[in-house]
């Protein structure tokens, strides 16, 4: 039995507690915007935050979570998709078959969380995400044009 | 024209021959109508009114652009709705898409006609016969709005769903009149526009599927659910061509989740679990025993010495022969030679492969991400022991293709083989990254050998090019070879064609000495002009240099009969500044090709420190596909073609030891990142006339315009790939 906070709901769950955070959202929880693609940490394709920091969800055993900590997949990233990185991806065509773009979002919210004006050398630094279509030029210009949409909007 | 009748015809098949005299050449053409074609998962579907297969009209205006190939990222959807509706002159904000399923495309006499998206075909192999479809839709739409009027459908005109009897300015919709319209005898003839009257082809319009991919609702065949649904986790033997020889499934029975131990043909053995997390786990645990057959001692060293054999073997096919190459070689001043090597690689879609399965003793469905849904259907059938009409294939989105799931459906054989062991269950299998990396249809590996002649003022005398290695279609189609020769292993070579050489060489001999060791080839984006373009423009610019002569001009000298491609080529120089210096330490290169009909070059700039790191700072590329159906996906292609050609430039390689693949993962097959991604400038030239690809050509160019930037900054000729092995550090 596992307690977790996911997208600010508390849920328990049935489950081994060595099942990686991954399978337990897209499984048992249904939430199937965090996508597996490489399951050891490497690719990103999996990208939650837990506390706001990303981490890699295939490579973290449930055991190792509690209710303490506030789990948030791409599904409760917004209530509507309007995150400014949703919007500045929604502007600029960004993704392209898409499948890692839920964990791309997630790595550059991340970013903009702890960075709020990322330069090219910060992005470069922070987003390690593996992408086979090759979106990386738009996810730059959306990680740029998101940081304005978030200055236009306090604004 | 057009006949005015209403009949009573909408659950009938008709055979038009029409004549499309836009395009001055007729053609046959199924048009059946009606049938309770739309989607099952639609409630009430039946009821709204299909005007003709691509295009379906709701009360409420909203269209549905039915749509054959599939969208892997490469823009397709909203390419070929574009199409569509340019002729349908419907309005674009109320566009929706949707994909027939290949078993209903079989039951209407394939009435949408090859589902295959491959080879860079979605447009181009299809914009005719699509935009047709819109053209035909349109004037049923026109004709039932005017008979409802009681006026002749000449004097009404249309523009955004909109139909408007211009003499008294009276207006209604397309979602009004589409019930009366479905009911119409379709024309026999209808008139394409001319390219110049084109409004939204051309357009750089947004995507019709970019909202739900940024929220997680997307569904990809991973994500699909199904009521009752199990999950399975499946390993087949790591040796090429060998077998299963047995399990012992007592050890996992027990563990959670697990429902079922099955054998999957000969060769591969899955568990069958409530969660495919437990189905893997039971499967880590599973004692298996192999026997792995008779490629258990292949390794890369062997496949490497047929290789060698086949670069000075006697025979061998000929693809481009012109003028006598041994004579003007043994005229030549100088002559250069060099031999270079392309590995196999490994498609690696982000989403791995999977498929999931229905199997009753009288119905098959599979849901799988696919490129082809014809081929997909093919596998179910076989699979399932069933004709091909008791099955059908539903296409869910693709996290990726790149070839993988064009001609092979192997994860859908294996899906239905499973379900068939458990019979009136779903069953979702998913690979492992580790499967997938070790059961490919891998990029082939070939060895080139080019001999090259040049006279005392450095022209280009003669060219030998000696290809060795694997034939695609030797192992994938051989129907597709003519007379025992792969015409496709001389891709961006051949003497015309969507891939002839881009230049003229006036004694020039490539040769093919097929070589094909037991590891599976397979289509892979960009196919063979991935390594032909490294070997032709590599090359070139060693001639170049060895001609003492300005790779551009060098170039240039070659291409007078062939314009388009010069074109690209000046364009790229152009906007680098191909004549200016570049920043100290910056270092330029350059290639040019024609492939899936596109001319496309690049200009690369690149810099290499003393550790021998290297940097790709810019790339300029230019692209003409004759005609650009949406500039800003055009983009889009051509920069995720550098991440795709790159990406196997510097990392691409899948190594062979006991007659399987070493690489398991994203660490031991690594794809560019973020940190590594150059700048593109992407110039999109259409110069009319024909319609070239987009999601390949571009490839082929990437790695040798890098290449050659490097040559220009360290003086290395790389001539092994990938160049994780190579030491770039100054000689």
């Amino acid at each position: 039995m596992a307690k977790l906070k996911i997208n600010g709901k508390l849920v328990e769950i049935e489950v081994d507690g060595s099942s990686p955070l991954l399978w337990v959202l897209r499984e048992q929880l249904g939430l199937t915007g965090t996508k597996y693609s490489c399951g050891i940490g490497i690719c990103g394709s999996c990208t939650v935050h837990i506390n706001g920091t990303e981490v890699r969800s295939c490579i973290i055993p449930v055991s190792s979570l509690d209710s303490s900590q506030e789990i948030t997949t791409i599904e409760g990233l917004s209530a509507d998709g309007t995150h400014p990185l949703q919007q500045a991806w929604e502007e600029l065509d960004v993704p392209q078959c898409g499948y890692c773009q839920p964990g791309m979002i997630m790595s550059a919210a991340a970013l903009l969380k702890n960075n709020p004006n990322p330069s090219d050398a910060d992005i470069n630094a922070n987003i390690t995400n593996i992408c086979r279509c090759g979106t990386f030029n738009r996810v730059r210009s959306g990680i740029h044009l998101a940081v304005e949409i978030g200055k236009r909007r306090r604004s | 024209m057009m006949k005015k009748q209403r009949v009573n015809i909408s659950r009938r098949e008709f055979l038009i021959q029409s004549t499309v005299m836009g395009a001055g050449f007729s053609l046959g053409l199924y048009l059946p109508r009606g049938g309770n074609m739309a989607m099952a998962a639609e409630a009430g579907a039946a009821e709204v009114p299909e005007i003709n297969a691509w295009v379906v009209i709701k009360p409420d205006d909203t269209i549905v652009i039915r749509i054959a190939r599939s969208e892997m990222g490469q823009g397709t959807l909203t390419g070929l709705a574009q199409l569509v509706t340019e002729e349908l002159e419907c309005d674009w904000s109320k566009v929706t898409t949707e994909y027939p399923t290949p078993g209903q495309n079989l039951a209407r006499g394939r009435v949408w006609r090859s589902f295959s998206t491959g080879g860079s075909q979605g447009i181009r192999g299809s914009h005719q016969y699509v935009r047709k479809g819109g053209a035909v839709a349109r004037e049923m739409l026109i004709e039932a709005a005017a008979e409802g009027w009681g006026v002749s459908k000449e004097t009404c005109s249309v523009a955004n769903s909109v139909i408007t009897h211009k003499p008294t300015g009276r207006t209604t919709t397309y979602g009004k009149v589409a019930a009366a319209a479905a009911e119409l005898v379709p024309p026999f003839e209808v008139k394409l526009k001319d390219p110049k009257d084109w409004k939204i082809i051309g357009k750089p319009v947004k995507r019709l599927d970019t909202v739900d991919k940024l929220t997680g609702k997307q569904v990809f065949g991973t994500d699909l659910q199904l009521p009752g649904m199990l999950n399975a986790a499946i390993r087949a033997c790591p040796t090429f061509g060998g077998r299963l020889k047995s399990f012992d499934a007592s050890k996992v029975n027990k563990m959670a989740g697990v429902r079922k131990v099955v054998r999957v043909g000969d060769d591969a053995v899955a568990v069958v679990a409530v969660t495919w997390w437990q189905a893997k786990t039971a499967l880590d645990a599973l004692p298996v025993t192999w026997d792995h057959g008779p490629n258990a001692t292949v390794s890369s060293a062997s496949i490497e010495k047929m290789l060698d054999e086949g670069l000075t073997a006697k025979e061998a096919f000929t693809g481009n022969k012109n003028g006598d190459v041994k004579k003007a070689l043994k005229g030549a001043v100088k002559t250069v030679e060099a031999t270079y090597r392309y590995p196999f690689q490994n498609h690696a879609t982000m989403e791995p492969m999977n498929a999931t399965a229905l199997w009753n003793k009288d119905r098959c469905e599979v849901w799988c991400p696919t490129q082809n849904g014809e081929a997909a259907l093919e596998a179910t059938a076989e699979a399932a022991g069933l004709p091909e009409n008791k099955c059908d294939v539903h296409k869910i989105h693709l996290g990726g293709g790149f070839g993988r799931r064009g001609a092979f459906h192997d994860f859908v054989t294996q899906a239905v083989m499973i379900a068939k062991q458990i019979p009136g269950t779903p069953v979702k299998l998913l690979w492992t990254r580790e499967e997938d990396m070790q059961h490919g249809h891998y990029h082939p590996i070939t060895k080139c050998k080019l001999i090259g002649g040049l006279d005392k003022k450095g022209n280009l005398l003669g060219l030998h090019v000696r290809i060795s290695g694997q034939s695609i279609l030797a192992s994938v189609n051989p129907n597709w070879m003519t007379n025992g020769v792969d015409m496709f292993t001389f891709q961006g070579l051949l003497p015309e064609g969507d891939h002839g050489i881009s230049y003229t060489v006036p004694n020039l001999l490539v040769e093919h000495a097929m070589r094909n060791p037991p590891v599976p080839p397979g289509f892979w984006r960009g196919v063979n002009i991935n390594q032909n373009a490294i070997y032709m423009e590599s090359f070139l610019d060693e001639l170049a240099h060895a001609a003492d002569k300005d790779p551009l001009e060098f170039r240039r000298n070659l291409m007078k009969q062939h314009p388009k491609s010069l074109a690209v080529l000046n364009a790229v120089a152009e906007k680098a500044g191909w004549n200016k210096p570049a920043a100290k330490g910056v270092h330029r290169g350059l290639a040019v090709c024609k492939a899936f009909a596109s001319h496309v070059a690049a200009c690369a700039e690149v810099s290499v420190d003393k550790n021998g790191q290297l940097k790709i700072h810019r790339i300029v590329a230019a692209t003409d596909p004759g005609h650009a159906v949406n500039p800003q996906q055009i983009e889009a292609q051509v920069e995720g073609s550098f991440v795709f050609g790159l990406s196997a430039l510097l990392y691409g390689e899948c190594t062979i030891k006991s007659g399987g693949v070493e690489q398991q993962n994203f660490n031991s097959y690594p794809s560019m990142l973020m940190s590594e991604m150059p700048k593109v400038e992407v110039i999109v030239m259409p110069s009319g006339g024909f319609w070239g690809g987009i999601g390949e050509p571009t490839i082929a160019v990437a790695a040798p315009a890098v290449l050659n930037a490097i040559f220009a900054a360290t003086g290395k000729r790389i001539r092994q790939f990938p160049l994780k092995n190579t030491d770039l550090r100054s000689a």
